[in-house]
């Protein structure tokens, strides 16, 4: 016979002396890895993906899921997780599905960048003390102002007084430079959308719709939401583009470059039909290119025919992921009239992706930042598009050295998701999470409490705020335009001279 | 530290240079004698309508051929009506550097661009021709600066026997690269001359902003960057000036939100489209314009026809006054008494607030 499994990769121990039959753990998991018997709790091991469910809600915290010791003979290259791809496209011949970010070891640039700080002859600043400006806004800018001369009586004097001829093109206005970027109904629950909503809303900032539409009951939080227009163009039409405060077209995911969306027809539940505008049941197929876009022409075409539906009132993003020509075409959407190019790295969070793009496809974003910050304003493009930056945005630090990098902004997703309960464990795409996130099973989705998901998301925001405060006061700064792409506030350690160069970064020390 | 003395008359009265050499004197323990400048506006009369151009040559064997390059540049696109070594007295310093000047005249072809053309001379030079630095660049101005005491470059430079309408100077205390001759402040590009005591942390990202519009910045130092964002803000896009100084100390949002609104749209739009020329850190800064003397910290002020900026949370001192048709602005009061002890007003400019001193018609 031949194995069509690996040892399990996690074991599930149930401390019986301490278990009091109470099923708990049984309802709990959505997998189906823990069941009761009469008298009994009986464990699958193989079913188990982590998600530590059953762990929290067990009253007597009889159970502990550790990674299995017993995964077979231990060797470099053909790992148990190798092995277990294998067997798997071995028994089922099909593409191997995963959920959230690059799980692969590269290096996290971000860990090799370290913060100036200042030191007596440049005094820092105290936050609690001095104003501290993080507004940010999100939009084209024109390259200058231009002012004309009038002559004006005041108070019986003929004055001369300059007015503003330039008219400056509709921003969005952001408290902090955190964004949620677009995680969309139907990968993700209605509780967690609401939550999202709630939250950015009392951050002064904003959330994506991701490309699921917008159910009708976050029309209340217009003011704070980016619509998303993808490939599938699912639930677009002049009413959702009207009920968001800017509109982004999805051209790439940082977690799969190159490739489009599926959702699956489990997920398709009734009012996610009715918000996608597709058949319940059916799979959701977002092709790989926009099937109107074959050049930037095109896409030229795109944003303005957007702006044209909303009467040029709303700023177009264009979300790309970060791939190694990311400054060329960034520059190319500079010159398309988009407001503002957004670049996803490749540790971006998804639903569900094929493995080998998650893993292997795309370039870190911190790279990518660099490289299209400096085309930019080589190019004299730099005030045309603002710069969002996402994918793999972990901490507040992450934040700074994005926006010290050259961005405006940045979008969070996954930092989002785990603030609401989400525990990593990259099953998004089986549709049962447990935590009431990444499901369309309504028993699953009441698992998350809206307001509490909402302070929790907010709470994070808020923190990540403070801290960005703080660091800027170290380095001497109080408003944050001052940080972007202020490079001589970071310094690189343990990198090479090519990857310094490719960040344009000094050397610490230098 | 640093120390910043200067003065005009708005009359356009003549005033010899050993005034603002014995004031800037008295500043000396606010530098450490790695740098010291002066600049005198209306020096040159007898040139009053050429480009007085003040270049570093490196005082070595290969003096000829580095002098040979720059004006190789500088007959591209015109003529040198006259040049000569600046009279020095270099029995006071050490002569690192041979300062040469020369009085340039651009071919009428460039009449439209010829300000343009001269900021890309100075850059090409700065950046192309090893051993040379244009340090001055204005029409009947002059820079006089080295890495030594205050009155060490005065007599180095024979300053006495200059004679100005307006002056600025500079005693430097350099804490961000180490002293040295073209590090020394006032820096100037054309009619932009520049001294400032502080330090510009937001310098990664002014720089990066100037260097997209095709300025380069090779002076090692964060003041250089003011004079380029002058010019561009100034000359190229023609801001009126007080939004110059809102572009580079923009006023605080929770300010900017309580405005009329026409004004709000405007700080608005300058704070939005110059983002990346407003500094940040510590900095009292003074700018010398051919229209008069700029200073930072500041709002308009309706009792004098000035305005002017320091950092907005002044982080760095500054202090202004007058006597008779004199204008004054020093980091320290009593720099200014030393050669005007009778002053008729004296101020101190607010924090964030500009002040703009303009010459009378």
């Amino acid at each position: 016979m031949i194995p069509s499994t690996v040892p399990p990769k996690y074991k599930i121990t149930i401390d019986h002396d301490k278990c009091i039959l109470c099923g708990r753990c049984a309802k709990e998991c959505a997998w189906d890895a823990i069941r009761k018997s009469k008298d009994k709790i009986i464990t699958y091991d193989n079913r188990c993906g982590s998600c530590f469910r059953c762990a929290s809600m067990c009253p007597r915290d009889a159970i502990t899921i550790i990674e299995n010791p017993s995964q077979g003979r231990k060797h470099p290259v053909w790992t148990p997780e190798a092995r277990q791809d294998v067997l798997n496209q071995a028994n089922s011949g099909c593409i191997l599905l995963s959920g959230m970010g690059n799980a692969k070891d590269y290096p996290i640039y971000y860990d090799n960048i370290v913060l100036d700080a200042c030191q007596v002859t440049n005094p820092s600043i105290d936050p609690l003390r001095e104003p501290m400006e993080l507004r940010t806004y999100i939009g084209s800018k024109p390259e200058k102002l231009e002012f004309e001369y009038v002559e004006e009586e005041i108070d019986g004097k003929k004055v001369k007084k300059s007015k503003l001829k330039t008219k400056i093109a509709p921003n969005l206005k952001l408290d902090t430079p955190i964004m949620i970027g677009h995680m969309s109904y139907g990968a993700i629950s209605l509780n967690s959308h609401k939550a999202m909503a709630k939250a950015v809303k009392r951050c002064g900032t904003f959330m994506g719709t991701g490309e699921g539409g917008l159910h009708r009951d976050l029309y209340e939080y217009s003011d704070n939401i980016i619509t998303q227009v993808a490939s599938g163009r699912f639930g677009v039409n002049s009413e959702y583009l009207s009920k968001g405060a800017a509109i982004e077209i999805k051209i790439g995911q940082g977690a799969k470059p190159g490739i489009g969306g599926h959702l699956p027809g489990e997920k398709v539940s009734a009012e996610v039909s009715m918000t996608r505008m597709i058949p319940e049941g059916s799979d959701a197929i977002s092709p790989a290119p926009h099937h109107d876009i074959y050049s930037i022409e095109d896409l030229a075409q795109l944003v303005r025919s957007l702006k044209e539906a909303t009467r040029w009132k709303l700023p177009v993003f264009v979300k790309i992921s970060a791939v190694h020509n990311v400054a060329a075409i960034a520059n190319g959407i500079a010159t398309s009239d988009a407001d503002a190019v957004v670049i996803d790295g490749f540790k971006g969070g998804t639903g569900a992706a094929p493995k080998v793009f998650r893993d292997n496809v795309g370039i870190p974003i911190e790279v990518a930042i660099s490289a299209v910050d400096d085309r930019l304003r080589e190019q004299g493009n730099r005030n045309k598009v603002s710069i969002i930056a996402s994918g793999g945005i972990r901490n507040s630090a992450d934040v700074f050295k994005s926006i010290a990098l050259g961005a405006d902004a940045v979008y969070i997703g996954t930092a989002a998701m785990i603030a609401m309960g989400c525990t990593v464990c990259g099953r998004c795409y089986g549709g049962k999470c447990c935590w009431g996130i990444a499901t369309q099973r309504a028993d699953l989705v009441e698992r998350l409490e809206i307001e509490e998901a909402a302070d929790r998301v907010s709470n994070l925001i808020g923190a990540w705020t403070h801290e960005i405060k703080e660091l800027l006061g170290a380095a001497g700064i109080n408003s944050i335009e001052s940080l972007r792409g202020n490079r001589d506030r970071l310094r690189g350690i343990g990198l090479n001279e090519v990857e310094l160069k490719a960040l344009g970064l000094k050397q610490a020390g230098l | 530290m640093c120390g910043i003395i200067g003065f005009m008359s708005k009359k356009g009265r003549l005033i010899k240079g050993d005034k603002i050499a014995k004031a800037l004197d008295s500043l000396r323990d606010r530098g450490n004698g790695e740098g010291s400048g002066y600049v005198g506006y209306g020096i040159y009369p007898e040139y009053a309508d050429k480009y007085a151009i003040h270049v570093f040559i490196d005082n070595t064997v290969d003096f000829p051929q580095i002098k040979s390059k720059v004006e190789e540049i500088l007959q591209r696109y015109g003529i040198i009506v006259k040049d000569e070594e600046i009279p020095v007295d270099d029995s006071v310093i050490k002569k690192e550097h041979i300062s040469w000047r020369f009085f340039y005249e651009m071919d009428e072809k460039y009449a439209e661009i010829e300000e343009d053309k001269i900021v890309e001379m100075v850059i090409e030079v700065n950046s192309k021709v090893d051993g040379a630095f244009i340090f001055s660049s204005g029409k009947n101005l002059g820079v006089f600066k080295a890495a030594a005491w205050p009155d060490e470059v005065a007599k180095y430079f024979k300053l006495e026997t200059y004679e100005g309408y307006m002056w600025l100077s500079h005693a430097r205390y350099p804490t961000n690269t180490k002293g040295w001759w073209g590090g020394a402040h006032p820096f100037n590009l054309l009619g932009w001359s520049v001294v400032h005591n502080g330090e510009i942390t937001s310098y990664g990202t002014n720089k990066r902003y100037v260097e997209s519009f095709g300025y380069e910045c090779n002076l090692l130092t964060d003041t250089e960057v003011v004079a380029y964002l002058f010019d561009l803000l100034s000359r190229k896009h023609k801001l009126p000036i007080e939004y110059v100084i809102g572009a580079l100390a923009p006023r605080f949002w929770k300010d900017i939100d309580n405005m009329d609104d026409e004004k709000r749209k405007i700080c608005e739009a300058v704070r939005m489209t110059y983002a990346g020329a407003a500094m940040n850190g510590p900095f009292a800064i003074v700018i010398g314009t051919n229209q008069g003397l700029v200073f930072s910290n500041g709002e308009v002020d309706d009792k004098n026809d000035m305005l002017g900026f320091t950092d907005r949370i002044k982080l760095r001192p500054l202090v202004a006054a007058e006597k008779d048709d004199l204008l004054f602005i020093s980091s320290e009061e009593a720099a200014i008494r030393l050669i005007c002890p009778e002053l008729d007003r004296v101020w101190m400019p607010d924090a964030g607030k500009m002040t703009i001193a303009r010459f009378e018609e």
